[in-house]
């Protein structure tokens, strides 16, 4: 069954979106990020217009963490005050992204901005993760296990001014590296069409040290306010986002997201690490593919900027 | 009646008062409305060529050869090269005006129709389109790859083909051509016109055009979604809030 897109301006199987929204939501909702870096490049092979992708899987991401937090916080695995902070930086990151977005554009290399971007991004955060998680998922197995954080371990960056306490997160640190963390989240998600899910998540996790159940649920609301955010100015901006489109993934990507937030509680904290590692590495390796063997078609064509 | 006198006048203009032959096209429709369930159109164009009495039999038969241009964008092609352990865009070419759907119905082999110069000078073919010297800006480079990349790329995207036994005969004097209009067609005016050929000169032209609307929902958002922007995304945001709330109410176990 094939239905027209009005904002796209083509046909695309209802199936097929249905499908693709479910297992992105999937994703998203086991590891409790946006799922918009798997997304974009799936909906761009299908032909879709790289900005009708971009903007239009923001309202999937909108509704897909919507339904995390609210499951986050009838579990009470939400952190207010850190997913406060975090959408804070965010804003201001996102606000930057869009200038150098912009400016980049203008200058004609923005392609190549991105595809590095994701090259050294991916490979390098993916590793990280895979290499720690694995050291850690053998120690576990082997029985040590390594306390999680001591009283004063802590990176010198914490005891910066304008310190704050975050119960939840059992995190009492200066919100400056924190806010740094979302300002570059913010602006690098921007650049690349993405939430920044994925990279918050990891950095919660391995640079704050915060405890797995409460990361995922606060990374969900920091997402939520940012994908809204896009949502909005995507449309009023660009024109770009496609509500028949959009109806198609939130309806699989709710579904997904449902399914995925199950088998993250049933999934062994270790464990998830390392499958979240995987996943980052492997989007970075496929980009690294893409500039490092020889295409097969040399050749592209480029519209000018707009829709398509 | 009179606008059929008037269009066979406008036809006589057309064909030159030098010729004897004339030539008469109709479009089965001047209109391809895409609504929800849009997946691509075909449409027809019929001729008939009408002679005056003095005019001699041409031996040779006549040949049709049909061009359906789509609205003109401006194209950019780069090529990959190598730099370095890494393959980037190194190189480009610009296409001012590219027709974003572009068919060319024949009625046998254009080689066959026309010499290579007359093929050239009447842009018969996807080939002598691309090919013709105001198509790109020169750059001094040599843009022949990049002409035949934008050629082969556009194809394989079902945006331009060429059918070299696309015109049919049905008699002597009548013929038929179907043209697909792709999925992903662009919005806007399409033009297309018809040349009559006999032993490699030309006989009569004629023009024809139609257009590729959106209709009933799909014009609405459209128009929406340009007029009142901010609503527009006010409304889908508030529209992916409530599908997720609702999606965490039906799947709610406790």
């Amino acid at each position: 069954m094939q239905i027209y897109l009005p904002i796209a301006e083509m046909p695309v199987s209802v199936l097929l979106i249905l499908g693709m929204g479910a297992a992105v939501g999937f994703v998203s909702g086991l590891f409790g990020i946006g799922g918009g870096f798997l997304m974009t490049p799936l909906l761009i092979f299908l032909g879709i217009p790289p900005a009708v992708a971009v903007a239009t899987q923001s309202a999937q991401i909108t509704a897909s963490s919507t339904t995390g937090a609210l499951a986050a916080l009838r579990r009470d695995a939400v952190d207010l005050r850190l997913a406060g902070v975090l959408t804070l930086g965010g804003f201001v990151g996102t606000a930057a992204g869009v200038w150098v977005f912009a400016a980049m554009r203008r200058a004609g290399q923005l392609d190549l901005v991105i595809v590095l971007s994701y090259v050294t991004l991916f490979t390098a955060i993916g590793s990280l993760m895979l290499a720690e998680s694995l050291r850690e998922f053998f120690r576990t197995r082997r029985g040590v296990v390594r306390p999680r954080r001591r009283a004063g371990s802590h990176p010198k960056v914490f005891g910066w001014p304008f310190r704050m306490r975050f119960p939840r997160s059992q995190l009492y640190a200066s919100v400056l590296p924190i806010l740094a963390l979302s300002v570059s989240v913010g602006f690098v998600g921007t650049l690349l069409g993405i939430g920044g899910g994925f990279i918050v998540v990891p950095a919660l996790l391995y640079l704050f040290r915060i405890p797995t159940g409460v990361v995922i649920g606060t990374s969900q609301v920091q997402v939520l306010s940012t994908a809204l955010l896009a949502v909005i100015l995507q449309s009023a901006v660009n024109g770009a986002v496609d509500i028949v489109l959009a109806i198609m993934l939130i309806i699989g990507g709710v579904f997904g997201a449902q399914f995925g937030a199950r088998a993250g509680r049933a999934l062994r904290a270790d464990l998830f690490r390392v499958l979240l590692g995987i996943l980052v590495l492997a989007v970075g390796m496929r980009f690294a593919a893409e500039i490092a063997v020889r295409p097969a078609e040399p050749f592209s064509l480029h519209l000018p900027e707009g829709r398509r | 009646m009179r606008a059929r006198l008037a269009l066979l006048a406008l036809a006589c203009l057309w064909s030159g008062p030098a010729l004897a032959e004339r030539l008469v096209t109709s479009l089965s429709a001047n209109q391809v409305a895409i609504g929800s369930n849009y997946t691509g159109a075909q449409l027809v164009i019929f001729g008939i060529i009408e002679r005056d009495g003095q005019s001699a039999d041409r031996p040779d038969g006549y040949d049709v050869v049909v061009t359906m241009r789509g609205p003109r964008e401006p194209v950019t092609v780069r090529r990959k090269e190598p730099f370095g352990p890494v393959w980037l865009n190194r190189s480009q070419q610009k296409f001012v005006a590219v027709p974003s759907v572009l068919t060319v119905l024949s009625s046998r082999y254009l080689a066959e129709i026309a010499p290579p110069a007359l093929r050239a000078q009447l842009r018969l073919g996807l080939a002598a389109i691309v090919q013709a010297p105001e198509f790109t800006i020169d750059r001094g480079q040599d843009d022949n790859p990049f002409r035949a990349g934008l050629i082969r790329l556009k194809t394989r995207d079902g945006l331009w083909s060429q059918h070299e036994r696309g015109v049919v005969f049905v008699t002597r004097e009548f013929f038929r051509a179907p043209m697909a209009i792709p999925a992903t067609a662009t919005i806007g005016n399409y033009d297309v016109e018809v040349i009559l050929l006999s032993g490699g000169a030309v006989l009569a032209r004629g023009h024809a055009s139609f257009e590729v609307v959106k209709t009933g929902f799909e014009e609405q958002i459209t128009v929406f979604a340009q007029d009142r922007s901010l609503i527009y995304g006010m409304m889908i945001g508030a529209l992916s809030l409530a599908f997720g709330w609702v999606a965490s109410v039906i799947f709610r176990r406790d």
